[in-house]
């Protein structure tokens, strides 16, 4: 069985350590505050998230005749199309591509959806040589750690981290974290083997059906160098990233970058359709869970297009890091995604959160994130995947707040404990609360004796 | 008009001077509400954690005491959005419909229900924080999220601002949440504490020596948090302000 992942424990260490901390939460409420104010210059923006939520509604309940439309425009310029059920059959079909190319090194722009499948362990595991593109996730795979963020994969590091990392992998200088000098750096190196590159991978954000045209969004121009200058392209697709209309796509595009960081658009908002003279295409399809998805009471969660606004706004997320998380979706959309992935391992994710609501609120497809989170509890308790801590309080409480009777017991016990336990023990390490608060000054009498007391006996004039 | 009057598990035990007040607010705006005595808890403790089993029976048991009420006033925002959106483990009768229908949180009932326009007995010369709690900011609409580009209002501003010379403010970070999230507050202490704190160092910062929220669980955390930090911020739910006993 699958190890659990306790996301509270690494958040805690991730809190304990207050310059990270404390730079993750500023950057991300930064994102968060640019996003509320490139949202508020448009008047229409409530209408466009109810649009592009109807317009993801309609894709996924026509799926099977969109991805079919897609697939036949791709075909007919000369893209060759691959389907793959599980993370496996991707894995396998993108190594047979490049194994029949004799590709030893590539070249990979930023996805979550290859990610999702461990392909870039499974290529190099089979001896291929891939550099990722983006910087922050070359900083990720240089550090041989997960991303932080679906957007930002480097977010809770500090730029004293990025100098540490490149001087012991690329040889610059420790003492150097200027970000200019530290991104001169990267780009040196990934100059030289974006010319070696024979093969260049990509994900795409929104795939058209109606043209075939994979459209993929990026801020550092990395993926359209991938995408352009090997002779071989190859581009994975989530089944779910389909939209019908070419008309559809500005309203996409209008919401995506605002939402994920701020700005109005992406920096390059790239439109593939057919292979360059000399190149060659293979778009690699990927179910992977997907269709089952669909057909079940957390179908929304699909309507997701990725652009971690739900993190930047997550409270918790905030102040432990996607790093805590130990998955490849994090933050608000990793509770709502993950246990579908296996509910053993990710058991413990849907706890992470206050309940805030801020993510549904943000999310500009209207994921229903908050619902989400609660309906993944239910399903870890019905199905035995709760913590013996959680089924304890649970018996105490129901038998406790059953009825006023046993409720009036257990608060004179509680506050008997509160008004006599020494505070050498009340704010010990036995009691939890103790570590970040102190004990709440118990009351004279609870609502009730004063209600026996004064209210029920007067008249309701003389109470004032 | 039938009014009851629930006290939520919490209040009753640990900061009945939120009901005393919020009971006494309704008496002198001269209604008659009733103490719904034999009511425990509305199930949202085991809901919250994925017992529907468990709170299918607190729910059940709440509601048998609960039916024939026009209005079920509540001093707390997560009950009230427990009833009226997450009360759905117990069979959804045409009586249960009722009283989540009937299930109303103190700020919604004075300014939606009954109009609250003055409230000339109150006087509180201070400059406060108001904290709209998670719930009833973003799942009872009492005011509007900082998240949705909707016209603003407030409904807790609203009533606070018809108390004598009151000035209604708020932290820089508005409406981040403080962490509490009912048991979340124990089986993640940490990043529950780092909120709390987080949200008292904003007050202070910005030079708020008063707090207030139509959320009494929120200001329970963020108070024993502020006391263990050793800030001096005096917390006070709305009623206490607009009934006139916070001094």
């Amino acid at each position: 069985m699958s190890r659990q992942v306790n996301q509270v424990k690494l958040g805690a260490e991730f809190i304990a350590d207050t310059p990270h901390r404390e730079s993750n939460d500023r950057c991300l409420w930064a994102a968060r505050m640019r996003r509320d104010k490139v949202a508020a210059t448009l008047p229409e923006w409530e209408q466009m998230r109810d649009l592009a939520s109807g317009i993801k509604e309609h894709a996924l309940s026509h799926l099977d005749e969109y991805l079919v439309q897609f697939e036949e425009n791709l075909a007919s310029r000369g893209i060759i199309v691959h389907w793959a059920e599980t993370a496996e059959d991707h894995n396998d079909i993108v190594l047979d591509i490049l194994r029949s190319h004799h590709v030893a090194t590539l070249t990979k722009g930023k996805s979550m959806t290859m990610d999702e499948c461990a392909m870039r362990e499974h290529l190099e595991s089979n001896g291929i040589e891939v550099n990722e593109s983006d910087l922050g996730e070359r900083i990720q795979q240089l550090d041989n750690q997960r991303d932080s963020h679906i957007v930002m994969p480097a977010i809770h590091k500090l730029r004293t981290d990025v100098a540490r990392i490149f001087a012991e992998k690329l040889g610059s200088d420790p003492a150097n974290d200027d970000p200019t000098y530290l991104n001169s750096v990267m780009r040196a190196d990934m100059r030289k083997r974006y010319v070696k590159a024979q093969a260049g991978m990509i994900g795409c954000n929104y795939a058209v059906a109606e043209t075939g045209t994979i459209v993929m969004c990026s801020n550092e121009g990395d993926v359209d160098i991938c995408a352009t200058v090997p002779p071989l392209l190859i581009v994975t697709i989530g089944i779910e990233k389909v939209i019908p209309k070419q008309s559809d796509l500005p309203l996409f595009l209008r919401l995506l970058s605002r939402s994920s960081l701020g700005y109005d658009i992406t920096q390059y908002t790239s439109h593939i359709s057919a292979p360059a003279p000399g190149q060659e295409i293979h778009v690699v399809m990927l179910d992977n869970g997907r269709s089952e998805r669909l057909g079940q009471s957390y179908w929304p969660v699909l309507k997701c297009m990725r652009c971690g606004t739900c993190m930047n706004t997550c409270p918790v997320f905030r102040r432990t890091s996607g790093i805590s998380y130990d998955a490849n979706y994090m933050g608000p959309l990793g509770l709502a995604l993950m246990p579908s992935y296996d509910l053993h391992r990710y058991a413990r994710l849907p706890f992470s959160c206050t309940h805030c609501g801020s993510c549904g609120d943000v999310c500009p497809v209207k994921v229903p994130l908050p619902e989400l989170i609660f309906y993944w509890r239910q399903v870890v308790v019905e199905n035995q995947q709760s913590l013996i801590s959680h089924d304890l309080e649970e018996g105490l409480m129901g038998a406790a707040l059953r009825n006023s009777t046993n409720l009036q017991h257990a608060e004179k016990l509680g506050l008997w404990a509160l008004r006599h336990t020494p505070s050498a023990i009340a704010e010990s390490g036995i009691n939890p609360w103790a570590e970040w608060h102190s004990n709440p000054v118990p009351p004279e009498q609870t609502f009730r004796e004063w209600y026996k007391d004064n209210a029920c006996h007067n008249d309701k004039k003389t109470d004032k | 008009m039938k009014i009851g009057f629930f006290v939520p598990c919490y209040i009753d035990a640990i900061a009945p001077q939120a009901a005393i007040s919020s009971f006494k607010l309704l008496r002198r705006l001269g209604l008659d509400p009733e103490f719904i005595e034999s009511a425990a808890c509305c199930g949202l403790p085991m809901k919250d954690m994925g017992y529907a089993r468990t709170a299918c029976k607190v729910e059940g048991a709440v509601a048998s005491h609960m039916a024939g009420y026009d209005h079920i006033v509540m001093p707390s925002g997560i009950c009230a959005d427990q009833f009226r959106n997450h009360f759905e483990d117990v069979p959804q009768t045409p009586e249960i419909k009722q009283i989540c229908h009937a299930a109303v949180d103190l700020v919604t009932f004075l300014h939606d229900i009954i109009r609250v326009d003055s409230l000339p007995w109150a006087s509180f010369p201070h400059r406060v924080a108001l904290h709209n709690g998670c719930h009833s900011l973003r799942y009872l609409n009492e005011a509007r999220p900082s998240e949705l580009m909707i016209p603003d209002f407030s409904k807790a501003a609203d009533l606070l601002n018809l108390v004598d010379g009151i000035e209604v403010g708020y932290a820089t970070r508005r409406d981040e949440c403080c962490g509490f999230g009912g048991t979340f507050a124990i089986w993640d202490k940490s990043c529950s504490g780092q909120q709390g704190l987080d949200k008292v160092n904003d007050y202070a910062r910005n030079g708020f020596r008063y707090v207030t929220s139509q959320d009494m669980s929120c200001l329970l955390h963020q108070s024993c948090v502020a006391r263990k930090f050793g800030l001096d911020i005096k917390f006070y739910y709305i009623a206490e302000i607009l009934n006139g006993d916070a001094k």
